[in-house]
């Protein structure tokens, strides 16, 4: 595997909200090992963008490849594997955080997965959580313990390109730093790149390589 | 044929007025504002059954296939729209979706019973199949309308979780079954919850129609048992298709959810 391989690829992306192009001609590749900052002012449609990556909203414009093979070749559910997006407002289902985490074995693309304790252990070590998390009621979470929640969701299932909404928007200082930290660990691994939105330019330029304003394509 | 029941002439219909006068005077005395709206439901009411008494005196008179057929069909036409007219949010489409699950529904429920169970010779007798249909009709609605405004509700309020396991990689069903699911269930749960209590609290309007108009009570409960289950499998059927319908549109074979589609009214 050559070390720069281009995981994802974008060419001539656009999004159009009624009339108006929200932002267009967007092209992009994100290499392995990778940390793209999507920067633009709130409203500009950064979510869209990472929405439309995985297709949870109809290409209006523009081709997207992942490994050179467009979205749908890999079959929707497949792609949103490697591709996986994780929303600035984290959902959790009924039932415990550990219910929570399961939940993502019982669909069909995962079925040859399966759940690993000693893993998420690990990583809530690293988040400066005890084991106790895993207990925690899914509807009861703070919207930062949420966070944590969709971030390991995500993880576990192994993905090779991140997309990270706001990923510590309710997070305090510390923990913030500690999701930095798991990221930049888990960027190590091959094969793996990551893109995140931040409102916090600082962070912008502590976590990412390079940055991709959006309202250069307006 | 000679009836053994009391007919009802015009002048003693016209007594029956009175009983609206409770309703008016009881909304008067109140300041409930219901008057108005009282009187015109009420006259819409007599206007209308009258007009279909007089329409079913001459459809009974008929002996043409295509004359009943094109009225069931007008009756299920009916139906199909009225469904959706009670619905809070529309999607294009969503009017043959409703039709085509009635139409398929009543269709195979009502010729299963004339056909199958009660044998009508002809088959489209209008005396049978027409007031069959009309009850199987008007239950198949109220599931139809109560299961996809109840899967529509469904998919906004849970938009999040089903856009959370599309994300996760879920195929389209794996994200919306529950919705699907839960839909097909409320929209089941008057015919089942009216199953339940028929002959304790209820009796059903038809079965009270037989006796009084003189048959044997045990006859008419045997008809009441068959248009039961036929309302019953007409509802399943109908919500089941329209709710499936209404998923393949709004669960788009790329697995998005595709809300954009729906308008409030």
């Amino acid at each position: 595997m050559e070390p720069n391989q281009c995981l994802l690829s974008v060419e001539n992306l656009g999004r159009q909200l009624a009339e108006r192009w929200l932002w267009r001609g967007v092209s992009l590749e994100l290499n392995a090992g990778d940390c793209l900052g999507l920067v633009a002012p709130s409203g500009a449609g950064k979510t869209l963008l990472m929405r439309n990556l995985v297709m949870l909203d109809p290409i209006q414009q523009g081709k997207i490849r992942f490994e050179g093979k467009p979205p749908a070749a890999w079959g929707l559910p497949a792609y949103r594997c490697r591709v996986m997006y994780v929303p600035q407002r984290a959902t959790a289902f009924e039932g415990t955080v550990e219910d929570n985490l399961k939940r993502a074995f019982a669909l069909g693309i995962h079925s040859q997965r399966r759940f690993d304790p000693a893993v998420i252990h690990t990583w809530l070590e690293q988040l400066g959580r005890s084991p106790e998390f895993l207990h925690l009621q899914g509807a009861r979470l703070s919207g930062g313990e949420a966070q944590i929640l969709a971030l390991l969701r995500a993880l576990q299932l192994h993905p090779q390109v991140l997309l990270l909404d706001e990923p510590t928007a309710s997070l305090d200082a510390a923990t913030t730093a500690q999701v930095e930290a798991l990221l930049h660990h888990w960027l190590q691994q091959s094969n793996r790149a990551c893109m995140l939105t931040s409102h916090d330019a600082e962070q912008v330029r502590r976590v990412t390589h390079w940055q991709l304003n959006l309202g250069d394509f307006i | 044929m000679e009836s053994n029941y009391i007919a009802i002439s015009y002048g003693q219909l016209a007594l029956s007025a009175l009983l609206i006068v409770v309703n008016l005077a009881l909304s008067v005395a109140l300041r409930l504002g219901l008057a108005q709206s009282l009187l015109i439901a009420a006259l819409r009411m007599v206007l209308q059954l009258l007009l279909i008494g007089f329409v079913l005196e001459w459809l009974f008179t008929q002996d043409n296939a295509l004359v009943v057929v094109a009225i069931a069909l007008v009756m299920t036409a009916i139906a199909g729209v009225s469904a959706v007219n009670r619905t809070r949010r529309r999607f294009a489409g969503i009017y043959w979706h409703s039709l085509l699950s009635v139409l398929t529904a009543s269709a195979l429920v009502t010729g299963f019973a004339t056909v199958g169970i009660i044998r009508v010779q002809p088959w489209y007798d209008p005396q049978y199949l027409i007031p069959l249909l009309g009850m199987v009709l008007g239950n198949t609605l109220n599931g139809i309308s109560l299961g996809l405004d109840r899967f529509m509700e469904g998919l906004v309020a849970q938009r999040d979780q089903v856009e959370t396991l599309l994300a996760l990689g879920a195929t389209r069903w794996e994200a919306a079954h529950q919705t699907v699911r839960e839909a097909i269930r409320v929209g089941m749960i008057p015919t089942i919850n009216s199953m339940m209590v028929m002959g304790l609290v209820s009796l059903p309007g038809m079965m009270t129609g037989q006796i009084l108009a003189g048959a044997n009570p045990i006859d008419a409960v045997r008809y009441q048992i068959v248009i039961v289950l036929m309302i019953a499998a007409g509802a399943a059927l109908g919500i089941f298709g329209v709710v499936l319908l209404a998923y393949r549109r709004l669960l788009s074979p790329d697995h998005q959810l595709r809300l954009d589609y729906l308008v409030k009214q």
